[in-house]
């Protein structure tokens, strides 16, 4: 069942977006006005000699043309080798070590929320179009969709703090290998946040296709065998509208991960997103550089996650 | 002659619209008997889709029998409440549709379809199994075994109407509903289905409602018709009287519009003059009067009944007879 030609060509045009995703990030940090210098000494970079900004610039790494740095870099990924902190010197292998798991956690746990949630509440509007239920439901996606992530998390982070007196603890993160609840506290409610807008578009494309799948022939056929109404949602309905719903969770999933950043901030979690935002701050070339690799990485793995599942469920795209 | 298997009684389908509802069928009567065929015959909007589906208790959201009776075996199906109607439709009637690229799940093996009809209806898994192997080899598939592991895209139009028609005889169903079962097919594949289920009824001595807007089809398979028109039944009769001596104007219109095969001099067809009425604009009297060349003054004010003419029954006030135009009929077709 496995294609091992198409899993060939898929890897290899992962490989490729991956190299696209190096090239930008690298040109676009190096755009961006600044460098290492003026981000740790501020105004005072102005009274450097040439002579000393010069040998600065030769200990951060960044005297050389960009392309001699880039090729530099990507030499040292391809050794597992991502680089040093230009602000704490730190590997930053272990850095995104530290971090990707909260990442990872907070994604994937919206996203098991999000995909439940929408689901439910889309089968809930679809099967009933035009009720109240529907209006209902299809009115809360819309605000769910329109609300951006930073107002829902500023407004929970406030109404927790000021309603309910709740301060998670967010000094060290605590893995859920540790303590479940420990890390609940901590994770949740961001997840939560980052489900909204993800539950909201899952919502919204399960309802249109349990509508537009409700009314197909083979539903009319299943009903005509004396099925009951919920053999013929289960097996006839869900089934079919799991395709498009399927990949509608990996295309989101890439969103998850660019909210995360935002997220990360105003819960404070020492996730990758908070990582790559303090790095850019600090024009951490070698931190951003890498971090984005992986973010990518993750993008692409998902993606391909995506597509196996998605011949895995569909037997028309399976190899005949 | 004792009751017939499946009778229709005065039956009345609506559908809501936004100006109120309209009613599709005004009245439909027709019957069955065992081992035999009966074609409902009409133009598209003529009603005859919609007496499919009201018999098969499909009709869909916001359609509903208003009306009238679906007796099955003397068992007024209408009357009966959503879980034990469930329990006769596909046990005791069954369908097959118009098409067989769109009917089947993409998504589900041949044989699960075949079996969860069965296990629907209380047959334990292995025995549904062992029934659809046998059914799908009855149905002229080859390999049954081998099939039921299939997915329907890899079958082609005419083996997915064979697995349809598998589907639908597999729990042995009293009626067999046919809406256009091969309207999507080619005409070499069209005579197999036909000689198909013609046989099925044969060896199961199931009664059939073939819907069909084929002249053609129902000389090949019918024992009676009931044509259909503005949502009721015009004229009932046996196939060979039918198309011998038709008793409706509509009727003998439909018959002098065919061609005949072979004939190189061939004249150019007849054709009913003016458009299908519609059904939210009906005209008090009878609804073919507006199009019918020997319309007297009674149809335009009173709708006939079926009324019993010789070997048919036609609605229309008008007998064979009194008609104006010559009308020798149309004979040597069925």
């Amino acid at each position: 069942m496995l294609n091992w030609r198409w899993l060939g060509a898929r890897a290899l045009g992962a490989l490729i977006t991956l190299l696209g995703v190096t090239v930008v990030v690298f040109v676009v940090l190096r755009t961006i006005p600044g460098d290492a210098i003026t981000a740790s000494l501020g105004i005072e970079s102005g009274t450097l000699t040439p002579a000393q900004r010069a040998s600065l610039e030769h200990f951060y790494g960044i005297d050389r043309p960009w392309f001699a740095q880039l090729w530099a870099w990507i030499s040292g990924v391809a050794h597992g080798d991502l680089g040093l902190s230009l602000t704490n010197g730190k590997s930053v292998t272990s850095l995104v070590a530290s971090s990707l798991p909260v990442t990872v956690e907070l994604a994937v746990l919206s996203a098991l929320i999000g995909t439940a949630f929408g689901v439910v509440l889309g089968v809930l509007a679809g099967s009933r179009p035009g009720r109240a239920s529907d209006s209902l439901t299809q009115g809360a996606s819309l605000v769910g969709l329109a609300i951006p992530e930073f107002v829902l998390g500023t407004a929970v982070v406030t109404i927790l703090a000021e309603a309910f007196h709740y301060f998670p603890d967010t000094g060290t993160f605590v893995p859920l290998t540790r303590s479940v609840s420990g890390n609940m506290s901590q994770i949740l409610y961001p997840s939560l946040v980052l489900a909204v807008a993800f539950a909201a578009n899952v919502m919204r494309t399960t309802r249109s296709e349990y509508v537009e799948m409700a009314d197909a022939d083979y539903v009319r056929t299943a009903r005509g065998k004396g099925l009951s109404p919920g053999r013929v949602r289960r097996s006839h309905i869900l089934r079919n509208a799991t395709i498009p719903i399927v990949t509608l969770t990996g295309i989101q999933f890439g969103y998850l991960l660019g909210g995360t950043v935002i997220i990360e901030q105003i819960f404070a979690l020492p996730g990758m997103g908070r990582l790559l935002f303090t790095a850019i701050s600090n024009r951490d070339y070698p931190v951003v550089q890498g971090t984005v690799l992986v973010i990518a990485v993750l993008f692409v793995l998902v993606n391909l996650l995506v597509d196996l599942l998605y011949r895995m469920i569909d037997p028309r795209t399976r190899a005949s | 002659m004792s009751e017939p298997i499946l009778a229709v009684r005065g039956l009345h389908t609506a559908i809501r619209t936004p100006s109120g509802p309209l009613e599709i069928l005004r009245g439909v009567d027709l019957e069955v008997d065992r081992g035999e065929t009966l074609a409902v015959v009409g133009e598209s909007g003529s009603g005859k889709s919609f007496t499919a589906l009201s018999i098969a208790g499909l009709l869909p959201a916001g359609a509903e029998v208003t009306s009238g009776q679906v007796l099955l075996e003397g068992r007024d199906l209408v009357a009966l409440r959503e879980p034990e109607r469930r329990t006769v439709r596909g046990a005791e009637v069954g369908m097959v549709y118009q098409d067989p690229m769109t009917s089947l799940n993409p998504m589900m093996r041949i044989g699960r379809q075949v079996t969860e009809g069965l296990q629907a209806h209380g047959w334990s898994k292995d025995a549904a199994r062992d029934r659809a192997v046998t059914v799908l080899g009855e149905v002229g598939l080859p390999s049954p075994q081998a099939l039921m592991r299939l997915y329907p895209h890899q079958l082609s139009g005419g083996m997915r109407q064979r697995v349809l028609i598998a589907c639908a005889i597999a729990p042995r169903p009293k009626v067999l509903i046919a809406d256009e079962p091969t309207t999507a097919l080619d005409v070499t594949i069209q005579q197999q289905i036909i000689q198909l289920v013609a046989r099925l009824r044969d060896e199961y001595g199931i009664a059939v409602v073939w819907i069909t807007h084929d002249l053609g089809v129902v000389a090949r398979i019918a024992d009676r018709v009931a044509v259909v028109y503005a949502g009721r039944v015009t004229e009932l009769a046996r196939t060979r009287s039918l198309f011998a001596t038709p008793h409706h104007p509509y009727t003998d219109g439909l018959l002098r519009s065919l061609p005949t095969p072979g004939d190189p001099h061939q004249a150019p067809l007849p054709q009913i003059g003016g458009s299908p009425v519609a059904l939210s604009a009906l005209p008090p009297g009878c609804p073919f009067a507006p199009r019918c060349a020997h319309r007297q003054d009674r149809c335009d004010t009173e709708e006939p009944p079926l009324i019993d003419r010789a070997g048919s029954r036609a609605a229309c006030w008008v007998p064979r007879e009194d008609w104006h135009a010559p009308s020798a009929g149309v004979t040597g077709r069925a």
